[in-house]
């Protein structure tokens, strides 16, 4: 049996999967039936992969299946992309089936998750395997459906319904540009087999034009700004563990289907793409970071850093085009490679995050950081996983997201050697605006972490919250100790990649293993090396050191005493500070740039007894100038166009002629 | 020879197209359906002659659906269905003959331009057909949009059928399916239409359509 022939094996096990919890909806054990099943054929296809990947790098194998049009067949191919992209989706849908075997014991209608939640695993296994473009739309499509269905799980609450209604409005919109995108790919001749579009010679305005819609098709599934706003909205209403799916593994396909389509389909880049998916990228780094600084929903802020992380990795990808125009292709294989590595990266920390998110909504009822606090008390182990998942996402050392954004960065130095003016000049803007994003992403994690878990209860909920099952922290401490991994042996995964890189740009990073000391050497070793293991011994030694210091040398006693309390001897947890106020002077800084911030102080004046407020309104400003007045126009011409609803026979009679009439005319002027 | 075939092909097409302006300025229902016979009687020669032409023999089945129903069994119900109704002796003005009739030359003169530029490569024959073919349709459109009396638009239906069919009839080689579907087509729409205006007499005594835009309100 062929690679494609056991993974699509996998995938109709994972439909029948879904068919059974159809069958099952209201048993009791459906709901570990359903995950145990996931995770068990999402583990097998990942072992499998991972041994494919050791086994037969840079393989590929294809299969076609009698379904679909008939003169076409479904095809199904294997190559390094779709190996790697796979990998992504399994690891994260078995950590994901893993939570969910504990999570979904508290998931009050499971009938309304258990079979979507098989059938989008399986959708998006089947969107990285397709090799036709019918296939892949209809796959597409498969996959969107289902992860609205698993939005709208708690369909009583008016918020999700307007989330799960802009996001199928934003997901078809995307499916209209991607197909439209193949069209013009497949040419008059309709070629929707891959193979026979990779034959084929575009032009540079067809392709500039498919560049544009696979950036508008892609891009709003994957979240780039400024197609991003269903995603905030989105992620945060379905179940945690389908938002950590969602946002760490469906955006991940949405870029498989962005580089399968640029990198692999479209042929020779021209190189103003890369203007063009650099300036994207890097807006949307630095606004999806801002965006998230101003959340003080927990689920919601880490759906905004999905944005800011979609623009790294299309940073990556955009360099890898300008280093690919201009014939650097060993700076373009290191650029794509950081971009791919990110993606790993993303969804490994990103569920993580959102597991944890979990953990704190089944423990306190709770998504709002300012009920919350104190809870590294309560729930020490949840605590545990999610700071070392934030550690990672703010890219520090030693963790995984460190060494993505550091290849990033060492991409960008290459562009010295670009030889086009606005890309000199554009590359190093956008390393700059990543940096910012960097900096501001560790900013919010600090705050996301230091509300929610450090501090003193802010209500009740959270003062009696309890640790989490062992399932949700067994799929927690997995994905941190992939996070700790990744970080430490960063050579193994760029290795992994490399057949990715010959595939699509024919060079590679410099093999990485057989360095000593397990360090990363991305272009010489002259110019720079990274070795994650040395910053961790250094890190763990070092703080060892200090904690047998601290407590041989310090004194042993334990004392108790107030606190500053500024005069106020009772300690209310409401004097801590709030998400609102950490972010506040942040928000002062960059709010007007992303936001129409209005903040109003209502002081009584001396004598009244009511409480002071502060009020500060956000109103998105990309939400008000690009989405409001298409909100408008539609509604404006539902409005006149209700009126043909109400026509007499005979007018509808005239319509018919008069429009008639029109064609016949413009034929005969034209021709 | 050769040249006689075709102008007989074309004198039976133009016949049609006369008829069908004939049939923009009756005013009087029982006029007006046996001009729509006449028209009837036209198409299978027409589509006959044709078949003689092509060597189609089964063109002549098509001929005599069209005598059949559409010259004979047709006219004979709709004479029936407005002496039921009680209006075969209103006189039922038609607006602005003139400017009809203008219209409709202008129609014709517009399907003949599309027609011959559009079908640059195809037989002369089949051309010339099919531009007949589109002023027949299009003058059927502009009588049913003309007429505010259903019977009239039913008829201003049936005539558009009428050039479907010559249409169908005069491209070489059209399968014998297609022109029996039309003909039952015709039949159909005949039969619910027919019905309908027994619905709307029951309901508004009337089957004038302005009648029945009035019950809808807003207009």
């Amino acid at each position: 049996m062929t690679p494609v022939a056991v993974l699509l094996w996998a995938i109709a096990a994972l439909l029948g999967t879904a068919v059974m919890a159809v069958a099952l909806s209201r048993a009791a054990v459906a709901t570990q039936l359903v995950y145990s099943a996931c995770a068990v054929i999402c583990g097998v296809a990942l072992l499998f992969l991972l041994v494919h990947l050791v086994g037969q790098p840079g393989s590929t194998t294809s299969l076609s299946l009698p379904l679909g049009l008939p003169w076409l067949g479904a095809h199904f191919r294997l190559d390094p992309l779709a190996t790697f992209f796979l990998i992504v989706v399994d690891l994260g849908g078995a950590a994901a089936s893993v939570y969910g075997l504990g999570y979904g014991r508290h998931e009050t209608a499971p009938h309304r998750v258990l079979p979507f939640f098989a059938a989008f695993l399986a959708g998006m296994n089947l969107v990285v395997l397709a090799d036709d473009a019918f296939t892949f739309l209809l796959c597409w499509e498969f996959m969107s459906l289902t992860s609205w269905a698993l939005v709208m799980t708690h369909h009583q609450d008016k918020e999700n319904t307007r989330a799960g209604y802009i996001y199928l409005v934003m997901a078809s919109f995307g499916t209209l540009a991607l197909l439209l995108a193949f069209g013009l790919l497949a040419g008059p001749d309709g070629h929707y087999g891959f193979a026979a579009i990779r034959a084929t010679e575009h032009t540079p305005a067809v392709a500039g034009l498919v560049l544009a819609l696979a950036l508008l098709g892609a891009g709003s599934k994957a979240g780039l700004v400024p197609l991003h706003v269903w995603l905030p909205l989105a992620h945060p209403a379905a179940p945690s563990h389908v938002s950590a799916l969602m946002s760490g593994v469906m955006t991940k396909v949405a870029i498989y289907g962005f580089v399968r389509i640029v990198f692999d389909l479209l042929g020779q880049p021209a190189w103003w793409w890369s203007l063009v998916v650099l300036f994207l990228g890097g807006i949307s780094t630095v606004l999806g970071v801002i965006y998230a600084l101003m959340q003080h929903d927990l689920k919601r802020l880490l759906a905004y850093h999905t944005v800011e992380n979609i623009g790294i990795i299309y940073i990556g990808l955009g360099l890898a085009l300008a280093f690919q125009t201009n014939a650097m292709n060993g700076a373009a294989a290191l650029a794509l490679a950081a971009a791919l590595f990110h993606v790993l990266n993303h969804s490994i920390f990103k569920s993580l995050l959102f597991f944890g998110a979990g953990a704190v909504l089944t423990a306190t009822h709770e998504r709002d950081m300012e009920h919350l606090g104190g809870l590294i008390h309560r729930m020490p182990y949840t605590s545990f996983a999610f700071l070392v998942g934030c550690v990672a996402i703010s890219a520090l050392p030693p963790l995984n997201g460190f060494v993505s954004e550091w290849l990033t960065f060492q991409a960008i130095l290459q562009s010295t050697n670009l030889p086009q003016w606005s890309l000199k000049i554009m590359v190093p803007a956008v390393g700059g605006l990543l940096a910012l994003s960097a900096a501001l992403a560790a900013a919010c994690f600090v705050k996301a972490f230091g509300v929610t878990f450090l501090g003193r209860p802010r209500t009740p909920a959270a003062a009696q919250a309890q640790e989490v099952d062992r399932f949700s922290l067994g799929a927690m401490f997995i994905c941190a100790a992939l996070c700790l991994l990744a970080g430490i042996l960063p050579g193994l995964v760029i290795d992994g990649l490399a057949p990715v890189t010959l595939s699509l740009i024919g060079d590679r990073m410099p093999v990485q293993t057989s360095i000593p000391w397990l360090s990363i050497v991305p272009i010489t070793a002259g110019r720079s090396s990274y070795n994650g293991l040395l910053v961790f011994a250094f890190i763990a030694f070092s703080a060892s050191l200090a904690a047998y210091v601290i407590h041989r040398f310090a004194s042993r006693a334990l004392r108790r005493a107030p606190a500053w309390d500024c005069g106020y001897p009772d300690l209310s947890p409401v004097t801590q500070y709030t998400a609102s106020s950490f972010a506040q002077p942040i928000r002062r800084v960059f709010g007007d740039l992303a936001f129409r911030v209005r903040e109003k102080l209502d002081m009584p004046p001396p004598g009244d007894i009511r409480p002071a407020r502060f009020i500060a309104t956000l109103r998105d400003r990309i939400w008000d100038t690009l989405y409001m007045p298409v909100v408008r126009a539609v509604n404006f011409g539902a409005d006149h166009l209700n009126r043909l609803q109400f026509l007499t026979i005979r007018r509808y009679l005239n319509l018919v002629f008069l429009t008639l009439i029109t064609l016949l005319l413009v034929l005969a002027i034209w021709r | 020879m050769e040249r006689i075939i075709f102008d007989i092909a074309h004198s039976l097409a133009g016949g049609l197209v006369l008829v069908s302006f004939m049939m923009l300025y009756q005013d009087r229902l029982p006029a007006l359906i046996n001009i729509f016979a006449v028209q009837a009687v036209l198409l299978a020669l027409s589509v006959a002659w044709q078949a003689y032409m092509q060597d189609a023999p089964h063109l002549y089945i098509t001929a005599g659906i069209a005598l059949v129903f559409k010259a004979m069994i047709i006219p004979v119900a709709l004479h029936r269905i407005i002496k039921q109704l009680g209006i075969h002796r209103e006189i039922e003005p038609v607006v602005g003959i003139g400017s009809t009739m203008f219209i409709g030359i202008g129609l014709v003169a517009l399907s003949m331009v599309v027609m011959l530029r559009v079908t640059g490569h195809a037989a002369p024959v089949a051309r010339e057909d099919l531009a007949f073919a589109l002023s027949v349709i299009l003058l059927g459109m502009l009588m049913m949009v003309t007429r505010r009396n259903a019977v009239g638009q039913v008829i201003g239906f049936m005539s558009l059928e009428n050039g479907l069919v010559l249409a169908a009839t005069g491209a070489k080689g059209m399968p014998l399916v297609v022109e029996i579907s039309i003909a039952f087509s015709v039949l159909i729409a005949f039969i619910v239409i027919g019905i309908f205006l027994f619905r709307i007499r029951e309901r508004f005594d009337t089957v004038d359509l302005s009648a029945l835009d009035s019950h809808r309100g807003g207009q």
